[in-house]
């Protein structure tokens, strides 16, 4: 069942997708090369409790902190701990606020000083991908433009895209009906006006495989080489979908 | 935070094969040969060439998937 919300309802949304904004605007000043990614997650913490929203991730299926940090090689779910970020690294910092009932999503990739030029075009094909995605969603569209605008942006640019992980819709609950694949499956179902989706292409240098670290949350690459990850909860409107974080 | 999950996917069925097997369309055009779930199975749902039905695949390969659902 695909839930659609009501103008109120996105409003408060809105509201809750401006507080995860500014959160993520703090992370990325904080992370820096020498800063311990359990220290991310104290942040992330604080900066929630400050501005009177839940953390949508903490205690999610049994997930033990408030953001997902995946460096280089991991793709998402990273849990925060003792890795000590370095110079070069490629960092994606994913989080999810809960405001009144409902949640919102969204992920940045970031690279710690100089990195190489090969992650550096990773990401800005992964955040073009979301872009040229959010572009389809358009109320009266199908879920499977925004797949196949994701999977050919990347696959034009020589990486791939991630297939056993989805976008999801949002809302009451963190994971929504319709699940939003970033390749193309022929998902023809049709996108309405007061759906609210987490579109997130995760971008691989090398294959689309992955395998799950011993912890059974983190997400690897199988071939060890760099992958990144963007997100933004949208609201699907008449004309161009509102980018709500 | 990503999800992981069967990829469900919305078709048309266009023929009913033999062993409750079906040849079912997406709106992409794929066709996709889909076995019935245990639990229709279970429930003698009916499925006839035309009906609208709810598909979960594996991103592993598209070519095959499971009908779950019987669309109204």
């Amino acid at each position: 069942m695909v839930i659609i919300k009501s103008a109120e309802e996105i409003a408060i949304m809105r509201k809750c997708g401006k507080i995860l904004a500014a959160i993520l605007d703090k992370l990325r000043t904080e992370t820096r090369p020498g800063i311990k990614t359990s220290q991310l997650d104290i942040i992330v913490a604080e900066e929630l409790e400050k501005r009177g929203v839940i953390p949508s991730f903490k205690n999610y299926r049994g997930f033990p902190a408030n953001l997902c940090v995946s460096v280089n090689d991991e793709i998402v779910h990273g849990i925060p701990g003792e890795r000590i970020l370095q110079e070069g690294d490629i960092v994606s910092l994913d989080v999810g606020a809960k405001l009144n009932g409902f949640h919102t999503d969204a992920a940045i990739t970031i690279g710690l000083g100089r990195i190489s030029k090969e992650a550096e075009e990773l990401i800005a094909v992964t955040e073009g991908s979301l872009n040229s995605g959010i572009a389809q969603a358009i109320s009266g569209a199908r879920v499977d433009d925004i797949s196949s605008a994701i999977q050919h942006y990347v696959e034009s640019k020589g990486f791939s895209v991630v297939r056993e992980y989805t976008g999801h819709g949002v809302g009451r609950d963190l994971h929504e009906e319709p699940p939003i694949p970033n390749f193309t499956v022929g998902n023809g179902r049709l996108l309405r006006k007061g759906m609210t989706l987490a579109i997130e292409p995760m971008v691989n240098a090398g294959g689309w495989h992955t395998k799950l670290a011993a912890n059974q949350w983190t997400v690897l690459t199988d071939d060890g080489r760099l992958s990144a990850h963007f997100e933004h909860t949208i609201a699907i409107t008449d004309n161009n979908a509102e980018i709500l974080v | 935070m990503a999800k992981k999950e069967r990829i469900e996917v919305e078709g048309k069925v266009i023929t009913v094969l033999p062993n409750t097997m079906f040849r079912v369309e997406l709106a992409n055009g794929h066709q996709v040969l889909a076995h019935i779930s245990g639990k229709m199975r279970k429930h003698y749902i009916k499925i006839l060439p035309g009906d609208r039905v709810l598909i979960e695949l594996s991103p592993y390969d598209l070519s095959r998937g499971r009908v779950t659902y019987r669309l109204k």
